[in-house]
């Protein structure tokens, strides 16, 4: 698919001046022709979802029929091999185990707030798995789970909740933004990590991570515009858990699904069941081949739960039954993974007990990490908000000094 | 965007696209012609689009967009040029959205470039302010230090230019009033070309407001002297950076003023000079950091002071210039501070403009009040 407008970030050394001069955009007839050229099939067919969502392992455990699998000319998905769904299944165990430990230590005090993705670690799973050493990550702060499924230290990524300092992890070492809490402000520093990899000629990919109510927001428009007029290699990945805290997704769109959203940009948008983490695993390791070879940007959303209230300061009781709850009990990734790898004789009671065991080694990390009373330095207030602290800083760091010193003295 | 504002800038002696093209051309030879280069009579914009070029020349980094700045060379033709020298991966055009332009610019700063980008007039910028205050500003303190945001938001600000609504807010001190950007502001040819290259080489994001009016003021400045300068001070480490300057030396009041006021400071100390009064002006230069030394240093000298701004005065950057200037001088002051602003109004239309603004007398009759002896 190309969507080019006058932009192609060609390799800097093959521009000669000259080429500043715009080019013909014709970016309809592009991504016609080579839609049907890659798919045999229209534009049209390529941008929209397919007719269903993607689900390739029902709720119950069972694989899907072929044809039902997502088999659509343009939309066709293959089973991710045996050894990645063993590994994304550890993952979604420790994920849940993060999350569930996370809470607790909410509830003990010894974490501020934290915004649970229970029920929603296949999402969380399949994000960092779909991605490559060199990729980027744009998270959010319900995706601590992707965050540390990344490859992040679990008491680093908790630094946000427990309120030592704002970010704990180091962004570059790691390819994973600093979880955002201001909604899709993140997907354009997403676009632009992307812009400049592109400018570079590397063949780097970004997955950006939003959610349903953040799709009403104006970066959210503005990113997905400029990654499709950039060209850039950007998967938008939407986990839509039904609720922007209490408001529910009719009072944010009226869009036939946000994935149609894609079709506006110029881009091709896809659904999936964001509780089969087989299904997300073919959906967004196919995007972000595509994005790799130039096809991108692509839009995907997961239908998924928040099966918890926001956070712990949230009463989930105020806007939703229980029994909107149990269905979506009933579609839990875990257990559906679970049998499925059982029934397929690739999780035995060794293997299913060595994971139970390593995410029982992460929820310890956390529950040690996270009792510990780390010291807080209040001279790091003035150490980071420019390169060299200004004058002004300087002073204000001296007063504070001087204020401690003093009622050091006085104790 | 604006055609009153195109016009209006053409009429304080704007070169014609093709002359500044040419011009533009011209600057990219001139580098190698530099140490033969003497004193020339450029304009501010001329100023700003050279040190662009330099910039770009020195390091592939550095990367220019924003709406217009391509092939139009931007509405002011600040950027004129860059794309036909540099090609339009390095100099280009986006979609129209300033948020857009702002995000995009700090994932590229995360990712090894120096993005300077433009935000076409003053009021446009506000589309933009979360990403600046909440990203822009904070990125480097929220990651204790692991990821540097170098980029330059270049903003054309002020008025005096007969321009349409929106297009000639003072909004400096939004920008300084958030704790993690730098906010500098040239009143000089030289100035232009010298916080330019400067805020481009820092690592913290600047604000870099540019008085409009000033855009097409005209002064002699030796680039191959300011070129010089530059790389001498790269390779010390040292620059002007955060430094106020003494436009004028005086011994009996202080003006302190920065951008588009510096000018007009300026004239009404040429003026209460010829009723024999001395008056010392300083160019502010740096809002962020604020340079608290150069200006007390003035005002324990002449012992009063008068600060000048286009701006709104209420809560504003006159506020806190005079804040800080009294809680470190007070014993020198013969008179309160005085301020000539900007009045608490929306900025006015153009044919009211000139009520608006502070002017030479309105900044004489404040310094007439300054309790002198006789």
């Amino acid at each position: 698919m190309t969507i080019s407008a006058d932009h192609t970030a060609q390799d800097p050394a093959t521009n000669d001046p000259a080429s500043g001069a715009p080019t013909q955009s014709h970016s309809t007839e592009d991504a016609a022709s080579e839609a049907v050229r890659k798919f045999g099939i229209t534009v049209e067919d390529y941008m929209l979802p397919a007719r269903h969502q993607i689900q390739i392992v029902g709720p119950d455990g069972t694989l899907n029929p072929h044809t039902e699998q997502g088999a659509q000319p343009g939309h066709e998905y293959t089973l991710p091999g045996d050894e990645d769904l063993v590994a994304a299944y550890e993952q979604l165990v420790i994920g849940r185990r993060v999350n569930d430990q996370n809470s607790a230590l909410v509830r003990q005090g010894r974490m501020a707030v934290y915004p649970s993705s229970h029920g929603q670690e296949a999402c969380q799973v399949a994000a960092a798995l779909c991605l490559s050493q060199g990729d980027w990550m744009f998270p959010t702060y319900r995706d601590s789970v992707a965050v540390m499924a990344r490859g992040v230290d679990p008491v680093q990524t908790m630094t946000l909740f427990r309120g030592d300092w704002h970010g704990g992890y180091n962004p570059a070492e790691h390819k994973v933004g600093i979880q955002c809490t201001p909604l899709t402000t993140q997907l354009l520093h997403g676009v632009g990590v992307a812009h400049a990899a592109k400018l570079r000629g590397e063949d780097t990919v970004v997955l950006a991570m939003c959610g349903d109510g953040a799709t009403s927001e104006g970066d959210f428009h503005e990113a997905l515009n400029f990654a499709a007029v950039f060209h850039l290699p950007v998967v938008f990945f939407v986990q839509n858990n039904q609720y922007a805290i209490s408001v529910p997704l009719a009072h944010q769109s009226v869009a036939p699904s946000l994935a149609h959203k894609a079709v506006g940009y110029g881009m091709a948008g896809e659904r999936v069941d964001g509780n089969d983490v087989v299904a997300l695993l073919a959906v967004l390791g196919r995007a972000v081949k595509l994005a790799r070879e130039g096809s991108g940007p692509l839009l995907v959303e997961a239908h998924t739960y928040r099966m918890q209230a926001h956070t712990n300061a949230d009463d989930a009781t105020r806007y939703r039954q229980d029994s909107e709850v149990a269905e979506w009990v009933a579609k839990d990734p875990l257990s559906r993974m679970n049998t499925y790898l059982a029934g397929r004789g690739l999780l035995d009671d060794g293997r299913a007990a060595a994971i139970a065991e390593k995410a029982e080694a992460v929820a310890a990390q956390l529950r040690d990490g996270l009792s510990e009373d780390v010291p807080v330095d209040p001279q790091d207030l003035f150490k980071y908000v420019f390169s060299t602290p200004t004058a002004q800083l300087k002073e204000q760091s001296a007063m504070l000094a001087d204020e401690l010193a003093r009622e050091e003295a006085a104790k | 965007m604006s055609p009153t504002i195109t016009t209006s800038s053409e009429a304080n002696g704007n070169v014609s696209a093709a002359t500044a093209r040419a011009a533009a051309t011209a600057a990219a030879a001139a580098e190698q012609k530099a140490a033969q280069t003497g004193a020339q009579t450029i304009t501010l914009a001329k100023a700003l689009n050279t040190a662009m070029a330099d910039a770009m020349h020195a390091d592939p980094s550095v990367l220019v967009f924003g709406e217009d700045v391509g092939m139009l060379g931007g509405v002011f033709r600040i950027t004129d040029g860059l794309t036909r020298t540099f090609g339009k991966s390095r100099c280009f055009d986006t979609p129209l959205a300033e948020s857009g332009i702002v995000g995009m610019a700090v994932g590229m700063a995360m990712n090894g470039m120096r993005p300077v980008i433009e935000m076409q007039f003053d009021a446009f910028a506000y589309p933009a302010f979360e990403q600046i205050v909440s990203h822009v500003a904070k990125m480097h303190n929220r990651t204790k230090g692991a990821v540097k945001l170098p980029m330059v938001i270049r903003v054309p600000y002020a008025g005096g230019i007969g321009g349409v609504e929106h297009h000639c807010d003072s909004s400096e001190a939004y920008y300084a009033h958030t704790a993690g950007l730098k906010v500098f502001t040239p009143a000089t040819v030289a100035d232009g070309y010298r916080m330019l290259r400067e805020a481009i080489d820092s690592d913290d994001p600047v604000m870099f407001m540019e008085p409009k009016k000033l855009y097409w003021s005209k002064d002699q400045v030796d680039l191959g002297a300011l070129r010089a300068d530059h790389a001498a001070n790269t390779e010390r480490g040292t620059s002007s950076e955060g430094r106020a300057a003494v436009a004028r030396p005086g011994t009996d009041a202080t003006l302190i003023a920065y951008g588009p006021s510096v000018p007009t400071a300026l004239a009404a100390a040429a003026a209460a000079a010829e009723e024999g009064r001395s008056l010392e002006v300083i160019d502010v230069r740096s809002i962020v950091p604020f340079d608290d030394e150069t200006v007390c240093a003035s005002v324990r000298k002449t012992g009063r002071a008068v600060v000048i701004a286009e701006a709104h005065g209420f809560a504003s950057v006159s506020s806190e210039i005079v804040a800080r200037v009294q809680e470190r001088c007070f014993h020198y002051l013969a008179a309160p501070i005085r301020r000539v602003t900007g009045f608490d109004v929306p900025y006015p239309a153009p044919k009211l403009e000139h009520y608006y603004l502070p002017g030479v007398d309105r900044i004489l009759d404040a310094v007439d009040d300054l309790q002198w002896e006789n």
